[in-house]
């Protein structure tokens, strides 16, 4: 047990600060490719739902491809294609190798996969919205982009929230995948702290703490938001109105 | 109005006093044409009633007013401006649509109100966002509006919490705030309980008296003999007979309308 303590301890010969530092990593990463996700979702939701056929096709095409390849493929694929892009781009631009940034290219890889779930859940929520509302905005002169901003997105998100919330958990632990291709987030930090000392279902335990701590602390704050995110609705088990 | 009393009925008078004018309106859904050419004209404060069977393209006529629908032909009139329009009918000025729009205050048959929002932030959303009124003079206006509808103490209450007639009185408030020129009623009354209807009738006759211009579509008889200066009805989507209320009732000519009458009372 005191072994277990020095051996967690913050600093040096302790491997607590590494493991502190790979959850900050994946916390970044995970904030990051959810944030992009979102960004992508709302415009794939509506280009699914108001695009014209080419638009519609292609983001058919990117929703199905992506969640039908194993997330841990696709994260090869995307980093290891990805930075030959980038690398040949600078190379033809007279430049040399490009350091791959691990934070960045982490963000673009899992937020293009979020991408695609965030657009099906958006795509939903706002056809679960009444259309009787979005008419209303619009037969008193809202323009669509208004809208959009003040009548579909605050009213969809009720619906959209739950699927929204499971996202972000998918997006904390996929970040654990990014270990394949050598980023030093949770997982690799607390793998190669347990080989170096041997102390395998300590360091193993340790981090299977922080990500429960995490999805803790996450589930807390989206009962917030959900709860936000139905103001005006009747609840069901109030049910007395 | 006594301007436009004293000029001789010029074209530029008659613009000046006309509110809203549709002229051989068509519109088809696929294959299916459900309005075939309709003229109406409502003046600055007329009260026109719309009636006719279920179907008979009553909502339609009115969607298509404020360009909820695209008119397949025709051309429209509001407060002396005509709409711009595409040969198929589409606007081709959406910048005009969505002025015009401010101008046109429509009330649903289902309320619409937007259910995230307090009574309060319904009535002031167009206002300040789309009219850019200030908004400590859009809620202030809003409180006066929703204690004239009778719902001075829900400012603060969502609509799901709202009896149905609460709901479209709050609708109502929502229109007016926009100062509108002319009010567009869909049935509003028809998804009311039927003790709830009175409540929302005699908001709108208190409109109708301070004289407000509206086109109402109700299957309300009595109030539309009641309020309405001028009636329409409207059968397969075309403007089967009209005039002012005692004779469309009073007097009914067609034999579709006389039949019509006798099933609705
Ligand atoms: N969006 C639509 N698509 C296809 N048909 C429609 C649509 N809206 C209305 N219709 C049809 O047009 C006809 C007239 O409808 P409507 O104007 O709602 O009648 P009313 O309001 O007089 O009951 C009906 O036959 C209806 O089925
Ligand atoms: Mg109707």
């Amino acid at each position: 047990m005191a072994q277990s303590a020095e051996l967690l301890s913050l600093s040096p010969p302790g491997w607590g600060g590494n493991l502190l530092r790979g959850l900050s990593h994946s916390l970044q990463i995970a904030f990051g490719a959810y944030a992009l996700g979102l960004v992508i979702g709302l415009f794939g939701a509506y280009g699914k739902l108001y695009g014209g056929k080419v638009t519609r096709d292609l983001l058919a095409i990117y929703t199905t491809v992506i969640r039908a390849v194993p997330e841990l493929v696709l994260i090869l694929i995307l980093y290891y294609v990805g930075s030959d892009i980038i690398n040949k781009i600078s190379t033809a631009m007279g430049g040399g190798r490009v350091e791959i940034n691990g934070v960045a290219a982490g963000i673009w890889v899992l937020g293009i996969v979020q991408g695609a779930y965030a657009t099906e859940i958006l795509r939903g929520a706002i056809q679960a919205v009444p259309p009787g509302q979005i008419e209303a905005a619009k037969s008193y002169g809202m323009p669509a982009l208004m809208t959009m901003r003040r009548v579909t997105i605050p009213a969809m998100m009720s619906f959209a929230v739950p699927g929204l919330a499971n996202l972000w958990l998918i997006a904390t632990k996929d970040t654990a995948l990014l270990a394949v291709v050598g980023f030093n987030e949770l997982t690799l930090e607390t793998r190669q702290a347990a080989s170096s000392t041997r102390a395998y279902f300590t360091f193993f335990l340790a981090a299977g703490f922080l990500y429960l701590m995490v999805t803790l602390c996450s589930g807390g704050i989206f009962a917030r938001i959900e709860k936000w995110a139905r103001r005006g609705q009747p609840s069901l088990k109030g049910g007395s109105r | 109005m006594d301007t436009a009393k004293a000029v001789s009925p010029t074209l530029e008078a008659a613009a000046s006093i006309e509110a809203i004018k549709v002229e051989d309106l068509h519109k088809s859904f696929g294959t299916l044409e459900v309005l075939k050419g309709v003229s109406l004209t409502a003046n600055k404060g007329d009260v026109v009633a719309i009636i006719g069977g279920s179907g008979s393209g009553k909502s339609t006529m009115l969607r298509c007013i404020n360009f909820l629908e695209t008119p397949s032909s025709g051309k429209i009139t509001i407060g002396g401006e005509l709409v711009e329009m595409h040969t198929d009918g589409s606007p081709s000025n959406r910048r005009q649509i969505e002025r015009i729009r401010t101008r046109l205050a429509m009330v649903f048959q289902q309320f619409n109100l937007w259910t995230h929002r307090t009574l309060l932030e319904n009535v002031i959303e167009v206002p300040v966002h789309v009219l850019k009124v200030p908004k400590a003079e859009a809620i202030a206006r809003a409180h006066e509006l929703l204690k004239r509808v009778g719902l001075g103490d829900k400012a603060d209450t969502y609509p799901a919490y709202l009896s149905g007639g609460q709901q479209q009185r709050a609708a109502i408030a929502r229109a007016l705030a926009v100062d509108p020129s002319v009010m567009l009623f869909d049935e509003p009354t028809s998804a009311l309980d039927p003790e709830l209807v009175g409540e929302v009738l005699t908001v709108i006759r208190d409109l109708a008296a301070e004289g407000r211009t509206m086109l109402l579509v109700t299957h309300e008889m009595k109030f539309a003999r009641e309020v309405a200066n001028h009636v329409v009805y409207l059968f397969e989507g075309r403007i089967e007979e009209q005039g002012p209320p005692a004779e469309v009732f009073g007097n009914p000519k067609s034999e579709r309308l006389k039949q019509f009458l006798s099933s609705v009372t």
